[in-house]
């Protein structure tokens, strides 16, 4: 799963933010678009392109949400579960969603096929519930669209 | 041939836009993406343009709608959306142009008064813009509504080679979305507003932290920025991408997380103004407080301090979130009651039940009866009621609410989004799910059963014999709650307490204590 190349591809991504200031975050996020996550085996070689410790570069990769340490699923469902979310009922959408996707939230199921994962807010308050669906954003969800991403990530 | 105007907003694509607009297109319509108008009730919707250049709007419609919207027979017709209520009781200061004009059009911005504040700016002295800022009363729309001019006199008076405008787009908030909605559907007013602060204080190059959930906004920002490049010379920008840590919004782990590493809040002083970003004078400002700026360059300060109340002057995008019918980004001047924005104005929750509680200012904000919608909106008025105004968004819940369980997300947000450096916040936030866990479980399960549970047992608590009543558990939230009020470094650790001792305060019954209120007789 780690590519055999991951240091040309860190290297060559490094010189792409190197004129920038604080180019560590732009960096993990390049490896994670190209990538798809973030292995540990990329740390140490971030850590020499940008001149910084291991520990500074570990440090950032585990505080931040989005980096990936582990590969994701072949398609990612994130559903919101934050507050306006809960007032217009995601609570059963997320329990219709692990029963149909057969995965708990914030876990990738065991074949590799799809990922379950929460976020807080998507900024789409106003007509929730509401998902990200291989990047693609669903509001108003209901059971019609429940049946809809469940047949587009089960492809 | 036909112009059809249909937003691109995150929001209007989340619910079918870009199918409408295939539709559209293939039917023979020119089409003209806007950004959102602001009320998601009627979205998708469109917008066909008579021979005299009016609008008529349908809405919502579905992509096999086209032809009854061409030939004008849709059901759904709504015609002049500025005589529906919702929008004619607006005051559009920062939001006049939002759902209008092709967000990407640099001929549509200049043809609706862009860069007109940027053009008066730089015509005056860096003092006189940094004295129409403090004149206009604006406060930071972010959350502290701290006054923006006095920021920037401070960051002005900063003798340093290097200074920085940094835009806080990290709009983390549950129920709000304006930045959003600015960036994606305005976004050059945004540009304006932070090329004029660079006049203003000595800076010549802006960050914009833009929280990576919203896709849609850092694509509009990058497209906007070169294009506007020569305008904004020789002022540049620079979009940086979040990653997904809430605690990045508060501004000191904003700038670390800029630089580079951990998101960890800075400890205060020394102020942003006077070292922030890289070390550096730095204005750090919400989107929404920058957007604020060219208007108030533009028509005169007076025109903006005229509207308001009190000490809160101007206008506030208010967000309308949740289970409410009406839902969506409603700008006014300050002053307007808690209640109009939710009854009138929201036209009650979408449920069609009872409105039990609203929360006002995201996850740190307090949750609100009805018997509180006399508030008026208005910072001072809201810190008096044991609240915050915050970002100003309104999130409406029935009364199929449990506000016992919405405490305990307030303290588990708390505990995943801490940023560790302070004990209050970092444990006090576990601790707080913990008794949040054991005053629920007994409300299930009933007290008899609550001995048997492990985590009940007092030698498990430090108890001496016994375990802790309801009562008593209540008693060690509400102590926990004071410390972390007080003994946390920012108010991420500082205002969990707000949502949570609001809740056990308006409703206790949801608790289960001896306090509880008796229920009501049906
Ligand atoms: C935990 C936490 C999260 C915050 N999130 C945001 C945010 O998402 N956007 C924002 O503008 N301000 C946020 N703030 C407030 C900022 O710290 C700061 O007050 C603001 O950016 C200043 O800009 P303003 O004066 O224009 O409001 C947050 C504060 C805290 C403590
Ligand atoms: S209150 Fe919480 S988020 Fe704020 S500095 Fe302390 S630990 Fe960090
Ligand atoms: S709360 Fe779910 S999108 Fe904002």
């Amino acid at each position: 799963m780690i590519p055999d190349d991951l240091d040309t591809i860190v290297g060559r991504l490094a010189e792409r933010f190197s004129a920038q200031r604080g180019a560590l975050l732009p960096l993990l996020h390049a490896i994670q678009e190209e990538v798809g996550w973030v292995p540990d085996a990329a740390t140490p070689l971030g850590a020499r392109a940008l001149n910084l410790s291991r520990a500074e570069v570990h440090g950032v990769v585990t505080f931040y949400h989005d980096f990936r340490r582990e590969p994701a699923g072949r398609h990612v469902v994130k559903l919101c579960l934050a507050e306006a979310c809960k007032a217009r009922g995601v609570g059963a959408i997320e329990a219709a969603l692990a029963d149909r996707l057969g995965v708990g939230i914030d876990k990738t199921r065991a074949d590799g096929q799809v990922s379950f994962e929460a976020v807080y807010c998507l900024g789409l308050c106003a007509t929730g519930p509401n998902a990200l669906v291989d990047d693609r954003p669903v509001s108003r969800l209901d059971a019609r669209k429940v049946d809809r991403i469940v047949a587009q990530v089960s492809a | 041939m036909t112009r059809a105007y249909i937003s691109c907003d995150m929001a209007s694509v989340a619910l079918g836009a870009d199918d409408i607009a295939e539709a559209l297109t293939a039917a023979g319509c020119t089409v003209i993406r806007t950004g959102a108008r602001g009320l998601f009730a009627i979205e998708p919707l469109v917008e066909i343009e008579t021979t005299d250049g009016a609008r008529i709007a349908y809405g919502p419609v579905e992509p096999e709608d086209v032809p009854a919207i061409l030939d004008d027979t849709h059901p759904n017709r709504i015609g002049d959306l500025a005589t529906l209520p919702f929008f004619a009781k607006q005051q559009r200061f920062t939001f006049a142009r939002c759902g209008i004009t092709d967000p990407l059009s640099m001929a549509d911005y200049t043809a609706h008064d862009g860069w007109k504040g940027l053009a008066a700016a730089r015509a005056l002295p860096p003092q006189a813009v940094v004295d129409a800022v403090k004149a206009s009363g604006l406060r930071g729309r972010g959350g502290a509504g701290f006054p923006t001019g006095i920021k920037w006199q401070t960051v002005l008076d900063a003798a340093s080679p290097e200074k920085f405008i940094v835009c806080n787009a990290d709009e983390g908030d549950s129920g709000t979305f304006a930045d959003r909605m600015l960036m994606e559907g305005d976004p050059y007013c945004l540009l304006e507003g932070m090329a004029i602060a660079g006049h203003a204080v000595g800076a010549s190059h802006g960050y914009i932290y833009v929280r990576s959930e919203y896709p849609f906004a850092i694509r509009a920002l990058n497209a906007a920025i070169e294009r506007a490049g020569p305008i904004l010379a020789p002022f540049t920008v620079e979009v940086r991408v979040g990653a997904g840590a809430y605690v990045c919004g508060e501004e000191t782990a904003l700038l670390e997380s800029i630089e580079g590493k951990r998101g960890q809040v800075r400890a205060k002083p020394p102020l942003p103004a006077i070292q922030g970003l890289f070390g550096q004078p730095t204005v750090i400002n919400n989107v929404l407080s920058l957007a604020a700026i060219p208007f108030i360059l533009a028509e005169g300060p007076e025109r903006y301090a005229e509207v308001g109340f009190s000490r809160s002057r101007g206008t506030m995008p208010v967000q309308l979130a949740g289970n409410v019918k009406n839902g969506g980004l409603f700008e006014i001047g300050f002053g307007i009651t808690l209640g109009e924005l939710v009854n009138d104005i929201g036209g009650g929750t979408e449920s069609g039940r009872p409105v039990r509680a609203v929360q006002v200012g995201g996850p740190l904000g307090a949750y609100f009866p009805p018997s509180m919608f006399d508030l008026a909106f208005d910072y001072e008025a809201f810190a008096a009621a044991g609240g915050l105004i915050g970002h100003a968004g309104i999130t409406v819940f029935d009364d199929t609410v449990d506000m016992a369980a919405m405490a305990r997300f307030a303290m588990e947000f708390c505990a995943v989004e801490s940023c560790g450096k302070c004990t209050p916040c970092r444990i006090g936030s576990t601790r707080g799910v913990e008794t949040l866990d054991r005053i629920i479980g007994d409300r299930i399960k009933g007290a008899a059963q609550r001995e048997q549970a492990l985590e009940a047992m007092p030698q498990m608590r430090n108890a001496k014999v016994k375990h802790r009543s309801v009562d008593e558990e209540i008693g060690v939230l509400r102590d926990l709650c004071e410390t972390m009020k007080f003994g946390s470094l920012c108010a991420l650790g500082g205002f969990t307490p707000y949502p949570v001792l609001s809740a056990l305060d308006h409703f206790p019954e949801d608790f289960g204590g001896a306090r509880a209120l008796p229920q009501a007789a049906e």
